[in-house]
């Protein structure tokens, strides 16, 4: 868990704080994004949690330690961290750039070459063809996959994720979220993910932290900020299409249907979201499709209603707390 | 002709050849040690700071067009005469392309390098040590390249305040005319010159890591 308590940061020679009181509780195995326009301290708040940043008030407690009580050094070597240009070493193999941490913190060649061969793997990078590999030799994205693997390599609890597809093509960006989200899941790492774009947001974060000004406008569930955006700000920056963000983040066979009679001709894989079945249906110009399974067995039926019934249950959300 | 003459010099006085040509070596290389143990940390100290590295780079860069024999010169009144005060302004004279490469080397390597390195636990003087010498380690060199040049064609001023190397012989050649003797100093001293530029060009090639 991580506790960000009232933090403070104002850099010299500016009108405003960077990060202006906020707090904020990160839990264990969670992906936080923290987002929000240029200048509204996202990085700021990530940068202070390793230390890179030190802050003018306010404290940050990881797993119940205050993280100014530990040598910075220390605290980064057991804090995962990833940036957007990614920042291999030039000079060093794959192999090496993996595994940077495990050898600062002196571990047996043997354990060092077992576990990059490992992650390799893990990131989808075939160790026996890219271990002795230097970075040049590698497209952005592989290198993203390295950075991530170097970040992973001491299996540290906590991940820090500066905006790491930022620099990406959109058709490898949306690979690399896809991929790294169920790796990640897997691995049971807390996160905090630094991004602007919201898409990415919705798509990768169990939690949002929407910042303006250094100050938290709204922390929810992505679901939660679709369907109940906390004011004209946040709504304004989930952006019109809202409501078919939202469809993307609700699965079919939560809208499905019993159908006692002939299945729909139009088909509509369960694993698929709303938004997906409202495309199938403007698509064939129908009102309602057989969602079937893996299996192509028939599970249910989709209506238009159910679909508008689950667009339109947005529950009033209370604002969130602003802390003084 | 001349040639002929020149090696019978050499053969006629092997003593004084190979004395000579052992001071010119020793001397650059002396000299060239001493200024890459002083203008290498200097350098990379400098790339960490902000307000000292203006100051000693345009120092630096002032050094670096003063003519070879002015600063021997401007040594003799000082210092006097002989090894010691050639050595002086020798290495004066390779302090700043070792410097200002040290010093540029280090200021390239690209931020988020570094910010990656000190993100996951390095100490500074990991960084410099793991991550910012070893990157820049083909600029430096070609400081000390250069500077390896300057002080072997350098040396032969020495002679002007008495401290030897082959320039004895360019200097005495042209004080009696005598151009046999004067090729004995200036043929090694520019294959010496010739030599340390290759010498050093392969050193920086062999030294650069594969991935740069």
């Amino acid at each position: 868990m991580i506790d960000i308590i009232g933090l403070v940061k104002q850099f010299p020679g500016t009108a405003r704080p960077a990060v202006d009181h906020l707090t904020l509780t990160i839990a264990d195995g969670e992906v936080c994004v923290l987002i929000g326009p240029s200048g509204c301290g996202k990085t700021t708040t990530m940068r202070v949690i390793n230390r890179m940043i030190e802050p003018d008030a306010g404290t940050v407690k990881v797993r119940g330690r205050d993280i100014f009580d530990i040598d910075p050094v220390s605290l980064r070597r057991s804090i995962g961290y990833v940036i957007q240009q990614v920042g291999l070493f030039p000079h060093w193999t794959i192999a090496e750039n993996v595994a940077t941490v495990p050898r600062l913190l002196g571990w047996k060649p043997a354990k060092i070459r077992t576990r990059t061969d490992e992650l390799l793997t893990l990131v989808g990078m075939a160790p026996e063809i890219y271990r002795d590999r230097v970075p040049r030799e590698l497209s952005g994205g592989q290198k993203q996959r390295v950075g991530v693997a170097r970040a992973l390599a001491a299996d540290p609890p906590v991940m820090l994720m500066d905006e790491p597809f930022g620099a990406l093509d959109p058709i490898t960006r949306a690979r690399l979220q896809g991929e790294f989200l169920n790796i990640l899941r897997g691995l049971k790492k807390t996160i905090v993910f630094v991004t602007h774009d919201i898409d990415e947001a919705i798509r990768m974060g169990d939690r949002i932290a929407i910042l303006k000004d250094g100050a938290l406008v709204q922390y929810d569930t992505p679901e939660r900020i679709l369907a109940a955006p906390a004011d004209s700000f946040v709504e304004a920056f989930v952006g019109a299409d809202r409501a078919l963000k939202r469809l993307s983040l609700i699965p079919v066979t939560s809208a499905c249907e019993p159908w006692p009679g002939t299945p729909p001709p139009n088909t509509i894989a369960a694993e698929a979201s709303l938004r997906d079945a409202l495309a199938r249906m403007l698509e064939a110009d129908v009102d309602r499709l057989a969602v079937v399974d893996a299996d192509e067995r028939f599970v249910g039926a989709l209506t238009l209603q159910a679909i508008r019934a689950h667009s339109a249950d947005a529950a009033p959300v209370a604002r969130i707390q602003r802390f003084p | 002709m001349l040639l002929v003459e020149a090696w019978q010099f050499i053969v006629a006085h092997p003593d004084r050849f190979f004395g000579a040509l052992l001071t010119h070596v020793t001397l650059s290389a002396a000299a060239l040690a001493l200024a890459t143990a002083i203008a290498l940390p200097t350098g990379v100290w400098l790339a960490g700071t902000r307000r000292a590295a203006s100051i000693a780079i345009a120092t630096a860069n002032v050094g670096r067009t003063l003519p070879s024999l002015a600063v021997l010169a401007l040594v003799m009144p000082l210092l006097g005469t002989g090894f010691l005060p050639s050595l002086f302004a020798l290495t004066l004279l390779a302090l700043p392309p070792i410097l200002l490469n040290s010093y540029t080397g280090i200021r390239q390597v690209e931020p988020e390098i570094v910010d990656a390195a000190r993100g996951m636990g390095m100490t500074r003087g990991e960084i410099v040590r793991k991550v910012e010498l070893p990157i820049a380690t083909p600029v430096i060199f070609a400081g000390i390249r250069t500077a390896a040049v300057q002080v072997v064609s350098g040396a032969v001023l020495a002679a002007y305040i008495g401290g030897g190397g082959l320039g004895d012989f360019i200097t005495a050649g042209i004080a009696m005319m005598a151009l046999p003797q004067l090729l004995v100093g200036a043929i090694p001293a520019t294959l010496l010159a010739l030599g340390a530029d290759q010498l050093f060009g392969r050193l920086q090639r062999a030294l650069t890591p594969k991935g740069l």
